[in-house]
């Protein structure tokens, strides 16, 4: 396994503040393998994917073969791993209370404007559009998620000047 | 308003609800205090089996009768998971008690792993409740600093260590073995069972998995008592031997076409319609209603006619619906077609099935590519039965699969075509007139939406 990282030509991406963070998550848990989860979002978190060589580093750090952190990594929504997604990912829920309220309608009219499919950026790369299954926030429907801000009973009008915003400014 | 006093929620509202100040202000953390000088673990587990409360995540197992199949005098380490992944469509309640009383839950869930021995608790936390997470690691701090976790709790010999753990957008990681796959690292594939956590769980280690609301429910009723939780709810059915009854206060989601959605705390018991009218301000723009979601999307469907059906872990079981699952009830007007329904639903469980087990991998897609299809206007009267063996073949209650998302897939399709057959049938002789009648296979599906 560790071949694969000891080329000298490869680029390695974890930074040492990442694996420093990384590391904090050791003594959490009984195994190693624990910290995969924590792992991948210290480095998404960071770098907005986590490619490949991400998942050999990390690999490597918790004692893993690389297929096994790949295998995991695969299973969830989360990650991407061919680019990094804009700056502001917007999920918008399309879960049953959201559509009853529209919610299909207003991901349409998103993915219209923004010339999107869910999962894919913007052009000018500011923000991914993503479908979300119930955000937990159905009293609000239809409901987007962007980045950590829950905006509630979204309008496709609201939802143009949200998709503005985010091209200057990532949602926070 | 109904004149029930919120004790759950009753912080709910109040500035800086979510501190620890504040929270001790109206009473929080005596319980803890009192139960860690004057009663055992033991004590404790019989307290709680002696109120009655049954898990608030959607099995409603009684709560104290499974942290007494945790072995006896085992060396430990015993795990406790707080199941905070809540994903089931149509459920917030767990997210407005992380966020506006998180100190609630969190001694709940001391209490709980003292009852239980535990000396870890991991709490599985669902990555898109960023407002929780920020509340949740705060409320932590706020305990450690406290002397109410970590070595030498208060000063006993009672050590605890809590750590948020954060999902990654996986319906199936609130299935609590799910969710301890996830935790080891792994994809979210629940585990056969037997063995069951308590006997090997977290690590191959016996662990207790409870609910947000659960352990809410345990900080009440230390600070409470069993009689006062027993007071509320109701009482087993006499005629049914096997009915442990559903006592407590119950956190009620309310959303959908009602005027004000929200989250409302009820004795358990009460009716659909009183929690359209009585707290949801009645049907929105006044429209009539046409059916009703009982306890998450899971449950399967009410029509407007069985609105009196209880909403106790009894009531929706009596209506033909799999149970009160979370609580969380979605109203649907007259406007709403039977399809999108149904469609809505089948993309849902097809999203979120693990694949692990076939029919529940290859009946969650066919069921959704089914009503694609029905709802372009290709649909037959045979797919109506199609849909409805494969409703009636898969899950664990016919015993075809490891857990229960099966079940949720198979009881929407269920209810709905049974209590609705007559719509889809004029909805697919409408839609496709030359076509209803056949009974050939019907071509490959080309692409019909966007998403
Ligand atoms: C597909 C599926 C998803 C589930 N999701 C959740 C969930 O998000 N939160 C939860 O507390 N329980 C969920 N459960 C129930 C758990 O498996 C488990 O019964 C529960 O966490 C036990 O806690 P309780 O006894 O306190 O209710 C789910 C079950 C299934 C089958
Ligand atoms: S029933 Fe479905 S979700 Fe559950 S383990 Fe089987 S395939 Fe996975
Ligand atoms: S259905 Fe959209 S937040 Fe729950």
């Amino acid at each position: 396994m560790s071949e694969v990282t000891s080329d000298v030509t490869t680029q390695r991406v974890l930074t040492d503040e990442m694996v420093a963070a990384i590391k904090a998550f050791f003594p959490r848990y009984p195994t190693r393998q624990a910290v995969t989860l924590p792992a991948l979002h210290v480095v998404n978190e960071r770098l907005r994917y986590v490619p490949l060589q991400a998942v050999v580093e990390i690999a490597e750090l918790l004692e893993l073969a690389p297929a096994q952190v790949q295998d995991t990594l695969t299973f969830y929504g989360m990650f991407k791993q061919d680019a990094p997604h804009g700056q502001t990912r917007a999920w918008v829920c399309r879960s049953m209370s959201c559509m009853l309220l529209g919610a299909n309608e207003l991901l349409d009219h998103i993915c219209h404007k923004t010339g999107t499919r869910p999962g894919e950026t913007t052009a000018d790369g500011s923000t991914t559009i993503e479908f979300a299954e119930c955000l937990g926030a159905c009293e609000f429907a239809p409901c987007i998620l962007a980045n950590k801000t829950l905006h509630k009973c979204v309008t496709s009008h609201q939802a143009d000047q949200l998709l503005n915003e985010w091209k200057t400014k990532p949602a926070p | 308003m109904p004149d029930f006093e919120p004790v759950l929620l009753a912080n709910v509202g109040v500035p800086n609800s979510f501190t620890r100040e504040v929270y001790e202000s109206t009473g929080g953390y005596a319980a803890l205090r009192k139960v860690l000088k004057e009663m055992s673990p033991n004590d404790v587990k019989e307290l709680v089996k002696s109120s009655g409360l049954r898990g608030r995540g959607g099995a409603g197992f009684p709560t104290g009768l499974k942290w007494t199949f945790l072995p006896k005098d085992h060396p430990g380490p015993i795990y406790f998971c707080l199941n905070a992944d809540e994903s089931e469509p149509g459920t917030f309640n767990n997210r407005i008690l992380m966020e506006d009383d998180p100190h609630q839950v969190i001694e709940g869930i001391i209490l709980s792993c003292f009852a239980t021995g535990a000396s870890t608790c991991y709490f599985y936390l669902r990555y898109e409740y960023p407002l929780c997470y920020e509340r949740v690691e705060n409320a932590l701090a706020e305990c450690y600093a406290a002397g109410y976790l970590g070595k030498n709790i208060l000063g006993t010999d009672y050590s605890l260590d809590m750590y948020v753990h954060r999902g990654a957008a996986a319906y199936i990681c609130g299935e609590e073995t799910g969710l301890i796959e996830s935790l080891e690292g792994k994809r979210a594939w629940p585990r056969i069972k037997p063995p069951f956590p308590a006997v090997e769980g977290a690590f191959r280690k016996p662990t207790v998995v409870n609910n947000v609301e659960t352990c809410a429910c345990v900080a009440q009723i230390c600070r409470r008592g069993a009689e006062w939780f027993k007071s509320i709810g109701v009482p087993p059915d006499p005629g049914n031997p096997r009915d442990p009854g559903s006592f407590g206060p119950k956190l009620y989601c309310l959303s959908g076409h009602v005027n004000k959605p929200g989250c409302y705390e009820a004795p358990l018991g009460i009716t659909v319609n009183d929690l359209i009218n009585n707290y949801g301000g009645g049907m929105r723009d006044g429209k009539r209603p046409k059916m009703a979601i009982p306890g998450g999307i899971s449950m399967g469907l009410l029509t407007a006619d069985e609105f009196d059906c209880p909403l106790d872990f009894a009531g929706p079981g009596k209506y033909g619906c799999l149970g009160l699952g979370t609580a969380a009830v979605v109203v649907m007007d007259e406007s709403v077609s039977i399809v999108d329904y149904l469609y809505n639903s089948c993309q849902f469980f097809d999203h979120e099935s693990c694949g692990q087990c076939t029919p529940c991998r290859e009946g969650t897609a066919w069921s959704r590519n089914m009503l694609k299809r029905i709802k372009a206007g290709q649909g037959r009267f045979r797919d109506l039965d199609l849909l409805l063996e494969i409703g009636d073949t898969i899950g664990i209650i016919p015993g075809t699969t490891i857990c229960g998302l099966a079940d949720g897939a198979a009881w929407p399709l269920k209810n709905g075509i049974r209590k609705f057959r007559q719509e889809l049938e004029d909805y697919i002789k409408r839609t496709n007139p030359t076509g209803y009648m056949e009974t050939r296979p019907p071509p490959a599906l080309v692409s019909l939406d966007v998403h």
